[in-house]
């Protein structure tokens, strides 16, 4: 184990692939521009290469790289970034598998940081997981702890599909225990962290933390929460989250996103689907406000979810 | 002198408006340690390029038009926007701008002409055709300024925009801003035109449109090269494409930090990446503002004595911005969920 930052586990996980797989490349704007750097010294440019602000091409010739038998990880720095090419991202890369009856593979990892919400206002700090987790063919992965930040990328690597990898800005520098040597987080298999008996809450990316603070809280009152992380959400392990339900009958989901575009949003529909008679009450939905984010401090905290917002919601459920 | 050299007292304008822009920029720089987290997210400074945008707007008119990107602090102080509401928006007041919803990145003020500035690299380019077409629709010889910099030429928006603009003959002039750099990736790195020693000015030969590059630290050049081409637009022959070279003697933003991390700006990345001081150092030397104050100063266009007066009146007028600013409340929360719908 080594206690690192979330950012620098996930270039551990990109390191750890790339020494043992020759066909790992990885590329983006704004890296490796000098030969210090660390990927370019050790692989090469052949495999590590800066490239222009040119997101269609660079996605677009990631797409075609895969196709002839290598594994591009793009470097986007920001989801946003990614919205310029949304065809090779939603309808480009996704699509060759199945529309060539399953000739060709796609093995790509898309990295992007999320959720950037400490002033960058309107057009940097969206929350959008859940725009790519219901594009057939793309999955969509949201590490909440430095451990999972390598392991999922690691996982994203070696997986033979097109992967969006979301780390969330927030995160960047929260330290963690990261296991040494080869590190796979399995996906579609959620993350219990914290068990209880009274009440699911289900977070993903920063939210996770705001869920544990704020059954932490609870337990102080008597309410005893289970927190569950699903790390990646397509797939996502609806199993995990069934099942605390079962038990619990309450249910509390927490976003980042605003609401109708949120990833709770289809956990809600799929635990009303599956487990309507374990509900003894209304399933509650903590989100940010339906609005973009407003630049100034004071007003960009009241729109987010917070883990006072989930304690009022828990109450709720609870009474 | 060509017939398009402005007078002496459009000179001094010149000369005050860049001023304007460098004070007004230094203030922004100096509260990240004046005034710890008043400013947040990420700002971008157009310190270098002032020559470059107070040229290319010194022949603007009511009902012309200009779009940037979130390099975008400089445009409005020259259209006429009140420095104290810019720096209340970069400050996330109630008296911003745009109400501190959009802050640094996004600067807006349409009563000046200032239509919008947008964070995404290249998304500025197609507006400002659309405010354009709106502009050769209504028909009253009105142009759009379209601000962006080198880097922003290597996204698809550039060319599909320039393509159009060019076979519509859109009343629009795009103004590239190159300053070698797209953060840490110098314009040989990312630019095929630039990598085979050709001038980015060369890209508009694709799109059919006149290409000029100019000394974007000379306003005046600045100013004959964006006036003839606004003259062009104008009179309905189409866009040009300029290339301003300039280099920004600020790095490209101020650190990217989670919440708790204090910001500050870094060195320029010529120093902190390349370990080329001396790039940076023969750029300062060549700075813009007092350049041209010594020129002016030099054919008898501004005394010293006049220039000091100028000085220090912007310094004043700059500090009341702050001031202002510091003492603005924040907008109330509701406002928060205002804007999202006409
Ligand atoms: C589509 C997109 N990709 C990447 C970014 C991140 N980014 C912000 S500014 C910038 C550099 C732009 O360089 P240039 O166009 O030369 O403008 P400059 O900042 O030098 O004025 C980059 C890559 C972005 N905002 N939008
Ligand atoms: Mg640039």
């Amino acid at each position: 184990m080594a206690n690192m930052p979330y950012i620098a586990a996930i270039d551990a996980g990109i390191h750890q692939e790339m020494r043992r797989d020759p066909s790992v490349l990885y590329f983006g704007q704004n890296l490796a521009t000098t030969e210090n750097h660390e990927f370019v010294k050790e692989y090469g440019h052949n495999r590590v290469r800066v490239t222009p602000i040119s997101e269609t091409a660079e996605i677009g010739i990631a797409v075609g790289a895969a196709m002839a038998g290598f594994r591009p990880v793009v470097e986007l720095y920001m989801a946003e970034f990614m919205l310029v090419a949304m065809d090779q991202v939603t309808n480009e890369a996704p699509r060759f598998r199945y529309m060539s009856g399953g000739q060709v593979k796609v093995p790509l990892v898309l990295k992007a940081g999320y959720g950037f919400a400490c002033g960058w206002a309107g057009q940097h700090t969206g929350t959008l997981t859940n725009l790519f987790a219901g594009v057939p063919g793309l999955k969509v992965v949201i590490p909440s702890t430095a451990a999972d930040a390598k392991g999922l990328m690691a996982t994203s690597i070696r997986d033979d599909n097109p992967v969006v990898y979301l780390h969330h800005y927030l995160l960047t520098l929260e330290h963690g225990e990261v296991p040494d040597g080869e590190h796979l987080v399995p996906f579609g298999k959620a993350a219990i962290r914290r068990a209880g008996g009274d009440v699911t809450i289900v977070a993903t990316g920063w939210t996770v933390g705001l869920a544990l603070a704020a059954a932490e809280t609870l337990a102080a009152e008597g309410i005893h929460a289970e927190v569950i992380d699903p790390r990646t959400i397509a797939p996502l392990d609806l199993e995990t989250i069934l099942s605390s339900v079962e038990k619990t009958g309450r249910v509390v989901l927490v976003d980042q996103a605003t609401r109708h575009a949120s990833v709770s949003q289809i956990i809600a529909a799929d635990i009303v689907e599956h487990r309507f008679s374990s509900l003894k009450a209304p399933i509650l939905q903590v989100t940010a406000a339906n609005t973009t984010i407003p630049y100034s401090e004071p007003l960009e905290a009241s729109v987010l979810p917070t883990a006072a917002g989930i304690c009022a919601a828990v109450r709720k459920v609870c009474a | 002198m060509s017939v398009n050299t402005p007078n002496a007292e459009r000179q001094i304008w010149i000369y005050t408006q860049m001023l304007r822009i460098r004070t007004f920029e230094e203030r922004v720089k100096r509260t990240f340690t004046d005034h710890p987290g008043v400013i947040r997210g990420h700002t971008h400074l157009a310190d270098g390029a002032e020559a470059s945008i107070v040229g290319s707007l010194s022949g603007f008119k009511k009902g012309d038009a200009a779009l940037a990107t979130y390099r975008c602090h400089g445009y409005p102080l020259v259209l006429g926007s009140d420095p104290k509401a810019a720096m209340a928006e970069i400050y996330g007041r109630v008296d911003g701008l745009c109400k501190g919803l959009g802050g640094s990145m996004h600067l807006t003020d349409v009563a000046h002409g200032f239509l919008g500035t947008s964070g995404i690299v290249g998304a500025g380019i197609p507006h400002a055709a659309g405010a354009a077409w709106a502009a050769q629709i209504r028909g009253k010889e009105e142009v759009v300024l379209c601000f962006f910099g080198d880097g922003a030429s290597k996204q698809g928006a550039f060319a599909e925009t320039l393509n159009i603009a060019s076979l519509w003959k859109l009343p629009c002039v795009f103004v590239m801003e190159n300053n070698g750099y797209n953060v840490v990736t110098t314009s040989a790195q990312e630019d095929a035109n630039a990598a085979a020693g050709e001038p980015l000015s060369i890209k508009a030969k694709a799109f059919a449109m006149p290409g000029v590059t100019v000394d974007g630290t000379d306003p005046l050049a600045v100013h004959a090269v964006v006036s003839e081409a606004v003259a062009r637009a104008r009179a309905g022959h189409g866009p040009t494409l300029v290339e301003s070279k300039v280099y920004r003697l600020s790095a490209h933003g101020n650190i990217i930090a989670p919440p708790g991390v204090p910001l500050h700006y870094p060195e320029h990345e010529a120093i902190t990446v390349f370990g080329n001081s001396a790039e940076y150092e023969a750029a300062l030397r060549g700075d813009p503002v007092p350049r041209f104050r010594g020129i002016l100063v030099q054919n008898g266009i501004l005394t010293p004595e006049h220039a000091a007066k100028i000085t220090s009146e912007v310094d004043a007028e700059m500090q009341a911005a702050v001031d202002f600013a510091l003492k603005s409340p924040f907008p109330t929360l509701e406002s928060a969920l205002q804007y999202n719908y006409a």
